[in-house]
């Protein structure tokens, strides 16, 4: 048909013969930068990527359970790593697409000062993190109090969100006075009060994505993941706090 | 384990009788009056059915944060938030169990008719002694009921929970939490035992409900 071969000249070389879909599991944290970089994506490929935020246990137990999803952006390196264990992902798929950058966060401006002294002091009601058992945010808080050594004080307060979204609903609403949030969930908010807590006090936030075999024959789901590791990606995951390999 | 229980019971417990003494008047006036506007405030506490549980959830969570303008109230009594405390679980199950407790006591004050309580004004008997001599009476089935289904229903609560709880163990951690956190940390095995036992805690509970209303049915055809 002459006039399908006018439209492939005019939609240009990047343009494939066969628009697809991926489906994408995302992380929570990681919800504005995959929104973005799922635009670009489709700009430069032509194709689409659908997704979905969540937690990333959640996620991994509905994988495991016949979930559709073709792409998982995972908070850690644990749950991609099971993945690939249990056969779920395709071998050798496995990369650490984003560095988090935990950040101790109060709605108030002048709360939080920019060496967690704040910890310390103690003067507080309610300290929320995520649920350390599902969240890397909240396991990397855990361990950062520890490190300092405040964390005998400070467990009866600590009040856990099931995600790190969560977590941060409680410190928006100021029904917990402060927390410790992904860097990218404040990166772009102005105001409040905030420590960028030091890289040496809990282990690194890996996060970690992986091509799941529902995707290994998809065009579109083989592309997000190469995209992922293009400089427009990285450059939009810089954008949001996020550090990257 | 057995503080995420006795959290969930008392949890479920106290909502239990502080609801059934607060929706016993709300009934008892839908019931018996005859404007047609007292249907919006029937739909109104009927709301908790429809709304999503984390609905609920935040605007609980807002309302008793900080912030909030009712909070400023409690002020004077150095009580400035009661959001992550067991008053503060106990006032959103309140919410989210309301039409509970309203909908079966509702239909078992209407079920009286107007007939016994007339006769029994005929007889001199003011408004106060009716609902206390005819209507509580009467309407044991339906406090049974309310009773059992309020207390089922809050052990099963989840969303309001987890927006308004923050999952502190021997306060806030109820059961339901506990599941969704196992299943998150991949610990399938004891997240199985817990649903295992939440199921045969409802089965036993719906059971018993049926079997009461039965029972009651068959002492008055």
């Amino acid at each position: 048909m002459p006039y399908t071969i006018v439209v492939s000249i005019l939609l240009g070389a990047t343009s494939p013969a066969f628009a697809a879909d991926a489906i994408v599991a995302v992380a929570a944290n990681f919800t504005e930068p995959a929104k973005e970089i799922a635009v670009a994506f489709n700009k430069a490929t032509g194709h689409t990527a659908t997704l979905s935020f969540g937690a990333s246990g959640a996620f991994y137990a509905q994988m495991g359970h016949g979930a559709p999803f073709e792409v998982f952006l995972s908070a850690d390196a644990e749950r991609p790593e099971m993945a690939e264990r249990d056969r779920l992902a395709v071998p050798g798929s496995r990369f650490t697409y984003a560095i988090g950058r935990l950040v101790l966060y109060s709605a108030t401006p002048g709360f939080v000062d920019d060496a967690g002294a704040v910890l310390k002091a103690g003067t507080f009601d309610h300290l929320s993190i995520a649920d350390p058992t599902a969240a890397p945010y909240g396991m990397a808080a855990m361990q950062v109090m520890q490190a300092l050594g405040v964390y005998p004080a400070l467990a009866p307060k600590i009040v856990k969100g099931s995600s790190i979204t969560q977590a941060y609903q409680f410190v928006a609403t100021g029904a917990a006075a402060l927390g410790f949030l992904a860097q990218s969930q404040v990166f772009n908010i102005q105001g409040g009060s905030r420590w960028l807590v030091p890289k040496r006090l809990h282990k690194p936030i890996n996060q970690q994505a992986v091509l799941l075999k529902t995707g290994a024959d998809n065009p579109a789901a083989l592309a997000f993941v190469k995209f992922l590791k293009g400089p427009r990606s990285i450059a939009i995951i810089h954008r949001y706090g996020y550090e990257t390999r | 384990m057995n503080l995420v229980i006795a959290t969930t019971v008392e949890l479920a417990a106290v909502t239990t009788v502080l609801l059934l003494v607060l929706a016993t008047p709300l009934a008892w006036w839908l019931a018996r009056s005859r404007r047609w506007w007292s249907e919006i405030i029937g739909a109104i506490s009927a709301l908790p059915l429809v709304l999503p549980p984390t609905v609920i959830g935040f605007y609980v969570l807002v309302a008793l944060g900080p912030a909030s303008p009712l909070m400023a109230l409690l002020h004077p009594f150095g009580i400035h938030t009661l959001a992550f405390s067991f008053s503060g679980l106990v006032i959103g199950s309140l919410f989210y169990s309301l039409p509970f407790a309203v909908q079966p006591l509702r239909t078992a004050f209407e079920a009286i008719g107007d007939r016994p309580l007339d006769l029994a004004a005929t007889m001199g008997a003011g408004p106060m002694d009716r609902f206390f001599s005819i209507g509580l009476p009467m309407a044991r089935r339906g406090f049974l009921s309310a009773a059992i289904l309020v207390f089922a229903h809050t052990v099963g609560e989840f969303g309001v929970v987890l927006m308004i709880g923050g999952s502190i163990p021997g306060k806030t951690e109820v059961l339901s939490i506990r599941i969704y956190q196992l299943v998150e940390a991949l610990q399938y095995g004891e997240a199985h035992r817990i649903a295992a036992g939440l199921v045969v805690f409802a089965f036993l509970t719906l059971l018993a409900l049926l079997l009461v209303e039965r029972r009651i049915r068959g002492v008055q055809p």
